[in-house]
Parts: C-alpha cells; structure tokens; sequence
C-alpha cells in the first residue's frame, strides 16, 4: 500500500496474454496480479481471501504454474500467460473439472472454487491419474470451509477419469452416502 | 407428509446439481466484493487498538484535506444504537465515546481509492483515555469495574438464567451414580473464505439500497431503517451469494450501516471490503464456555437427574449472545430422556470481540460436555457407551422435561449404522494403546421456533408467477450462503409443478422485490421456505389444474403434473405442456401468481425462556470417530470418522453429503485446533487474526469421513426433511475426546484437544495424578432465584409454577 497516495506512482503499461487473448493494460507499479485481474480487467471470477499468500482462493495460472495472485506484482507478468476461471472452459463447454464440481457439489459456497479449480487442473495436466495422496498434496495451499473437501477429491477423481477418456460416472456412495 | 404429485417423487430425493452450480464453478456468481458501480469511491474504517478506553476527541481534520478523500464519518454523526436481538441494542456504527476491544470501528471514510483511504486512516488522531479491561469470565464475575455496559444484569454480567425443571435433588437421590464434570470449550471463528463486503448506493429520490454479504437481509434492512432513521421503505437490501457464512454474516455489522451513511454523505457509491484481519474483529464467533455438569444415572444409565451450569465469555456486544446463552442450556434433554433437569447460564462481557451465532449456536459446548459425561458415566457402569444411549432415547412425538417438544427421532438408525459400520463392537476398548475410538451423538433444531424480535406473522414467505411460455418464478427473501437454499426452493416448486428444476428462476434475498424470509440461521431454510414454497406451488398447481382438466376432459384427481406436461394418470399419452395449461388458467382466472408462508407451530413451553430451543423438528446424529495418538508429543490424528444424520428426507442426497462432510470437516477443526486466542497480559489483543496463524484442516489433516443418510419423514417438514446444515458438527468434537481416551486412558475435557493438552495429561497420568486435563473450577455466579416449571411428567402445563406464598 502506498504511504503517498498524492504521488501517483506513473502508471506501467503491460502487455500480457489472459485466457488466450493479448491483453494491453496500464496500472500503478505496486498492483498484485489479482487487482489487475479483478480491478483493472474486470475479470472478478478470481477471489481473494486474505490477500497475504495464506489461503489459496486467488490461485490463477501464471504460464500453466499455479500462483497466489495476491503475492504476485502485475509488472512481473509482462510478456507472461496468465490463465483465470474465466478461461477454463472451451467457450460455452465446461471443463471436465467444472462438470464434476457441478455435479458432485464440489462448490458449496463457490468462493474458493476458482482456486480449487486452477490448482487441479495444473495437477492433472502434469499427472493424469492422481492418487488420493497425490491430491491432497496438490490441494493442501487451498483452503476451504465448506466441504471438507472430500467432494473436491472426488470431483478432481472423476474429471481426471473422463480426461483419461474413460467413461467414469459420480460412485453411488459419493451421491447418497453409505447405504 | 404434505407435498406430493401423486406417490412418486421425480425431484425430491434425487441427486441434482445446485441450480447455481454452473455460475460457481465458471466463476461468474457475483460477491459483494465483485459489485462495481461507475463513480464508486472506497471506504476504511478506522479500528480501536484498545481494548477498553474512552474516546476523548476525535480529529479528523487531516483526513478531510486529503485529496480523493469525499468524506469523513464519526460517531457523533451515527448515534441511534443498534444490534440484533431488541434485548441488546448495544452497538453504533461508529463508537461514540467508548471502544470495548481491539478493532472496535472509531471512525471512517471514503475516498477514491482504497490506497487514499488506508493514508487518510493515519490522519484521523484519536485521544483516547484507556480504562482498565475485563478480560475473561472470571473477571467479570469478580470486578463490576469498569463496568463494560450500563446494561445487564450484573455488573458486567450481561446475561442470568435460572432454570429448573422438576427437583433435581430428588432425581440425584434417586440415582445409583451421580458424577460432577467440569468442561471447557474453547472459542473459535467461521473464517468464511469470502471477507464481508459491502456497496451502497444513494440516489437523487432519496432512495438507498445496500448489497452486502449478509445472512440476514430483513434484519439488516430493520437496523438500517433505525440507525439513518429512514423509513424502510426507501432502503432496499440485496444479499449477494455469500462465500461461506456459518452464522459469522448473522448480526448487522458496523461496516454496513457505515457504507450506507457514506454514499448518503457524498452521493456516489462506496464500497467497503473488510481486510481479513478485519473479520477476526468482527468474529461474533463461537463463545467460549466454562460448564459443569451434574448427572445422576440407574444402574442401566437412565438419567434421573442433570444440573447443568454454563459461562459464557461473551465478548464486548451483545450480538446473540442472550440467545446463545439459552442455546447453551436447551438442548440438552432432546437426545436421552432426562427426568428432572435444571439449567443455570451466565454470560459475561469481556473486552475482546463479540461472539455470537456459530455453526450450531450455543449448542456444540454443552453437546461436548454431555457426550463426554455420559462416556464416563458408561465406563463406570460397565456399560457399552451405545447401548446406554440406545436404552434411554427419547421416544418421538414426546415433551423433553423442559417443554422441546420432540416429533421424528432416527437417533436410533443413527447409532445403530456407526456402531455397525466402524465396526465399533470390535474396537472399542479393544485397539492397541495409542489407537482409540469414540462415539458421540447430537439433536439440533430446523429452525427457530421464534423470530429473533416478537412478532406473530410469517417466519418465511414465496412468491410465485407461472408465465405463458411455462416459466416459474419463485420470490423468497431466504439467502444462498452456499448451503443451496436457492436450490431448494427450486426443487420443491419443480417437484409440485412438474416441471425441471433448473427452468425455474429463483429470486432470493432482495428486500424490495422478495417477501421477507427471516435469514439463514438456525438451520430453518430448507424447513421454513421449503414449506412456503410447496404451499406456493399447491397453490399455482390449484390454479391451473381445473382448466386443464378441463381442458384435457379428465377427472382433475387424476391429473399428473411432470415431465413438464399435465397428463392423464391413466393415459399418459392424452396430455398438454405445462406452458398449454398455463394458458388455458390464465384465460379464465387471470395471471396465475400465487403467495405461500410458512409460521412455525406454537411452543408448549410457557415460561420466560421457553423462547428458545423449540423447533418443529429436531435432527439427530451420531458418529464414531477414530483417532491414532502418539504417546510422546500428545499429537492427535484422527484417520476417520463414521457419522450418520437423521435429516427427515433428503430433498437432494448430494447436497445432504455437502452438509454432512462439512459439518464434520469443521468440528473437526474446533476438536482439534481452531482457538480464538488472546495475549494473556491485559492488552487483551488478539494474538493471531491471520488465516495462517489460525490453524484450521487443509486438505492434510481433514479426516476420510463415511456419511450414512437417515431418512425418517417429519411430518412438520417440506416432504418430511429436517435440517443437516449444523447438527452433524456437534457430535464431532465429544467423539474425538472419547475416542482419545480410548487410545492413551485420559481425558481432556476441553476443546481444542492440542498435543499440549494430551502431553500434560499423559505426564499426569503416568505420575500417577488424575489422568486429565480440563478446567479444575466454575465461578461462584450469583444466581437469581429460580424459575421453577413442573415437568410434564409431574403434570406441568409448560408454565411457571406459582410459588407457594402466592398460592392463598
């Protein structure tokens, strides 16, 4: 936070590429990332929770590496890919994540959901079939209040199946509890 | 069972998708911290960092010549007291001559950027003359100086409660075992990820509206209307999608009552979005309470007799806490049949943060020291913990000895399904030293029996328009915090309608175009909208069904509306769209709109107090949980916990797990660590209100959890369900403590259970001292004297009994 609000600090003008499309944007040097995402393009589907690096929900894709966007300075992703929420789906096609998180009520509140989201998919990208374990690690910088999580487990199983290209369906259990 | 098209059921009880589902995951749900409006200016404000002092002047004339700052606001400008129960109407906006913890708003402004705001912050000065603090319950039962409130009702007592239901002396004589307890339960916080967030927006026709992240729309509306002393006319309240609530977004908050005043002040819009630190301040979390319990028992565990006693460390306001308060002492006779009960609960005012209503108000703590009680009751009779439960259930349709009038009970199913999934037969007492499993159960209300201000209309209302095109409406004034009561209203209406849940618009919480719903507190939405919505839709379906009988030239009893269609029962092919039927209503009756309401049936407890704790229905659960201790750092792990939830009916089973999982998720984080934690010299600061310094369960130590769905219809709920939204948390923290004592043979009679905890009490079991750690005392309270109601049993009729020297 600036300690001189009347010295406007000159505007830096950045060029970058979000969601696929070069983008052009001029903001105040000590922007975060995700004020510029939020504030300065509009792009308010990245949500921030503490804006010091300790929860994980302004998790975004910066050149397919999930970063705290809160921790990272706008003027550092000149020339750089950032990927948001907003790119995840293929034009009005959800992503496998996203139809899993759907269905399995993944997203309670949908507040952390963003985050959750980027961060899987990186992991997925990386290993396709995940174990449990595997997901929780990649998961353990995101927090969430609502679901305890076990619906994101089982939403990340499912869409990795279908990324597999295997015709995998939510397990019984997971929609109706132990019968 | 009202509801019902027929037998069948083509909505309810299916796994669905939440209607809002798509929006959430694509990120395009808009927050309140998402609103931008052109010309919208930032505010701050300016917190206490003292715990108790005097606000000697104020001088805000620094701030005002900064430029971008539009305007400065103080106390002086706000002074009409506000808060949530009309009993404690102890808050302003803006203190106006005292701050009563850290954070306590002093002042604020709004300027065209946050960063202009944050600086103008540093150039209000504030003299301050500090008062010494009260800083825990027993300081406010020994010091009534300085006396935090002028209200109370003793010293800084703020709350009193007596109460005693039949001669427990007479059922402890009766007893073979009588035990005392004493428990601690720590305080903790909601930690919604989405920080609270307001706008507001004043116009030139004097016309205000507010979006805030609120869980309570009507209330927040009310203390609006009085705090600018505007009628609630021209004040239009929107609740955005909350990101997480659990009961942290219940009070009107000081921020939005500021935000509202500013855009008056200046005339364009202004935000404020609190920091995090900020709502570690706001908290109205869960109150720390300080129990004793007095149990007597047969020798086959029947209850003859409980005295309960709570403290609860209140903090500065009174938010809920009167409520809390009673929370903390009636639930306690709806799992196991108690014959004479009496309860006595203090709440104190501390300088710290308020705290209020959290995930299972008031009740988690005396739930933790009853589960644990009856735990050692078990062992000293030699009984199994679940069979002494299973022996002593209320039965349903019953009156508890405090007047809870008790309808559906699946504690039974519950018990018996985590007895035989854990496996508990085989286990408990059975695990090697340092493995260990316990088990706990709970009862928790579908709603508040009564509105938080006296009033006798209509707890929850819908509004519902059928369109031409065979679009469905549905207008409530309920609020989505995640928990899918948008969800639910839509699956109702779709399930009496015929029609796909997800072609229905769901108007919700916007106090100009929905009908008021009380809020999401005190798990009543699905219950109390779900009601008004199926009256709603009844009512639409009655409309529509005679023209289309007509129509279609068949009996109307035998119309079926589904699939989107009204058809013949017995010929399913001779149909219409429901579009058709529509039509053919509207052009004999007019426009097809129709209203439903929901009021709570009335309580058969009569005495002052009775006010809380009934509901229409109770939900009940029971869990095992397993945990693995290491015997050297007291570290405890829990691998897994079983949990079963009686919910009536599932309107949706996914949705239910939702519920299920995370109600386990965070009682596990209260069993285990989550501490609202203070400095111990009278600063009375809080030590870490940071995300990474209040330890809650990531991913690595959340638990694997198996949800066993119990579903017994309730004849008071919306095609019989009952709430799951909090009572599965309750049973969460008791079970870890049994199930600790289990592994390593002591007991920690206090939430959290921290390897601190568990190390002190091994080292005093191993030389040779009470293998236990909890409180060791209870505060000398002085009590009024008590209200005396008959129990049922005895012949009560729910009032308070006339002391003898009046009876002549």
């Amino acid at each position: 936070m600036a300690n001189s609000p009347n010295k406007h600090a000159e505007k830096v003008h950045v060029s970058l590429t979000v969601n696929g499309e070069h983008t052009e944007v001029a903001f105040a040097p000590h922007r975060t990332l995700l004020e510029v995402l939020r504030e300065d393009l509009g792009l308010t589907g990245t949500k921030h929770g503490c804006e010091l690096g300790e929860c994980g929900t302004c998790v975004v894709l910066l050149d397919d590496r999930p970063v705290l966007s809160c921790l990272v300075l706008g003027i550092d992703c000149a020339g750089r890919s950032v990927k948001t929420v907003e790119g995840i789906a293929d034009g009005p096609t959800l992503h496998p994540l996203q139809e899993a998180f759907a269905d399995l009520g993944a997203a309670q509140c949908g507040y952390c959901t963003p985050g959750f989201l980027l961060t899987a998919e990186a992991l997925l990208e990386e290993y396709p079939s995940p174990s449990r374990d595997e997901i929780k690690q990649a998961l353990a910088g995101n927090l969430c209040r609502c679901t305890g999580y076990i619906k994101i487990y089982e939403a990340v199983e499912l869409a990795a199946a279908r990324l597999r290209g295997e015709a995998a369906e939510p397990k019984d259990e997971a929609l109706y509890g132990r019968r | 069972m009202a509801g019902g098209n027929g037998d069948a059921l083509r909505v309810v009880g299916r796994p669905q998708r939440k209607v809002d589902a798509v929006d959430k995951v694509t990120g395009q749900t808009r927050f309140a911290d998402d609103m931008h409006l052109p010309q919208m200016l930032y505010g701050k404000l300016l917190r206490s960092p003292h715990p108790h002092a005097r606000i000697v002047h104020i001088d805000a004339s620094g701030a005002e010549k900064l430029p971008g700052v539009k305007a400065v606001l103080v106390g002086s400008e706000l002074p009409i007291p506000f808060g949530i129960l009309p009993v404690s109407q102890d808050e302003h906006a803006l203190a106006p001559d005292r701050v009563r913890f850290v954070g306590d708003p002093v002042a604020a402004v709004a300027a065209t950027s946050e960063d202009v705001a944050t600086a103008a912050l540093d150039r209000i000065a504030v003299q301050y003359e500090q008062l010494d603090t009260i800083a825990s319950i027993d300081e406010a039962v020994q010091r009534a100086e300085p006396l935090i409130h002028d209200y109370g009702d003793n010293g800084n007592l703020h709350k009193l409660i007596n109460l005693e239901f039949g001669d427990v002396e007479e059922g402890f004589a009766e007893a073979d075992v009588v035990r005392e307890d004493l428990f601690f339960y720590g305080g903790n916080t909601h930690l919604p990820m989405e920080q609270h967030a307001a706008v507001a927006s004043y116009s030139a026709d004097h016309k205000l509206t507010l979006w805030s992240s609120t869980q309570t729309p009507h209330y927040v509306h009310r203390a609006l209307a009085k705090v600018l002393a505007m009628p609630a006319s021209r004040i239009r309240v929107i609740a955005c999608p909350n990101g997480g609530g659990f009961g942290g977004k219940s009070d009107p908050f000081n921020h939005e009552i500021v935000v509202a005043r500013l855009a008056m002040k200046t005339g364009r819009p202004v935000k404020i979005t609190l920091t995090r630190e900020e709502v570690f301040y706001c908290h109205r979390g869960r109150h720390p309470t300080l129990m004793w319990a007095k149990t007597g028992v047969t020798k086959d565990g029947h209850i003859t007799a409980m005295h309960f006693r709570t403290a609860l460390d209140g903090g500065g306001y009174g938010s809920y806490g009167v409520a809390s308060t009673y929370y903390t002492g009636a639930l306690q006779t709806v799992t196991y049949q108690i014959d004479r009960y009496k309860f006595q609960g203090a709440r104190a005012f501390t300088n710290k943060p308020p705290c209020g209503p959290k995930r299972g108000h008031g009740t988690p703590q005396p739930r933790f020291g009853v589960e644990v009680q009856v735990d050692k009751l078990a062992e000293q009779l030699n009984l199994d913990p679940a069979e002494m439960r299973l022996r002593h259930l209320v039965p349903p349709d019953s009156l508890t000895a405090n007047y809870m009038r008790v309808g559906s009970i699946g504690l039974k199913a519950c018990i018996n399904k985590v007895v035989d999934g854990s496996g508990w037969k085989n286990t408990f007492r059975k695990l090697p030293e340092g493995r260990g499993v316990g088990l706990a159960c709970s009862g928790y209300l579908s709603g508040a029996g009564l509105p938080i201000y006296w009033n006798n209309m209509p707890h929850s209302g819908v509004q519902l328009k059928c369109d031409r095109g065979g679009g469905v409406t549905v207008f409530c004034g309920s609020t989505d915090i995640g928990q899918g009561s948008d969800s639910i209203l839509a699956y109702i209406v779709a399930e009496v309608l015929g029609v796909d849940p997800f072609e229905i618009r769901v108007v919700t919480a916007d106090t100009d175009l929905t009908p008021v719903d009380l809020g999401s507190y005190s798990s009543r939405v699905t219950l109390m909208s779900g009601n008004a919505a199926l009256q709603a839709a009844e009512r639409a379906r009655d409309m529509i069904a005679p023209e289309a009988a007509a129509k279609l030239d068949v009996p109307r009893e035998r119309l079926v509306f589904a699939e989107s269609r009204v058809f013949d029962a017995e010929n399913p092919e001779h149909a219409m769209s429901f579009a058709e039927a529509v039509q053919a209503a509207e052009a004999v009756v007019g426009t097809i709109g129709t209203v439903g309401s929901y009021t709570p049936p009335e309580s058969a407890g009569r005495y002052r107090g009775a006010g809380v704790g009934p509901s229409p229905a109770y939900s009940y659960s029971a869990a095992v949980a397993e945990v693995a201790v290491d015997l050297e750092s007291g570290i405890v792990s829990v691998p897994k916990i079983w949990v079963a939830h009686d919910v009536g009916r599932c309107i949706n089973p996914t949705a239910v797990m939702g519920q299920v999982e995370g109600s386990i998720y965070m009682g596990l984080g209260e069993a285990l660590m989550e501490d609202m934690a203070y400095r111990e010299d009278r600063r009375v600061v809080h030590k870490i209100p940071s995300m990474l310094e209040y330890k809650s369960p990531t991913t690595l130590e959340m638990c694997e959890v198996e949800t066993f769905l119990i579903t017994d219809p309730d004849p008071n709920g919306p095609f019989g369900a009952k709430e799951v939204g909090q009572g599965p948390l309750l049973p969460v923290a008791p079970a870890v403590a049994n199930a600790v004592y289990d592994a390593v043979g002591v007991r920690i009679d206090e939430v959290p259970i921290t390897p601190e905890k568990v190390h002190q009490a091994l080292k005093r079991k191993a030389k040779g001292h009470e293998a236990r750690y909890g409180p060791m005392s209870f505060p000398d309270i002085p009590w009024p004297d008590p209200t005396r109601v008959p129990t049922p049993a005895e012949g009560g009729d729910g009032t308070t009994a006339v002391p003898p020297e009046r009876q002549h």
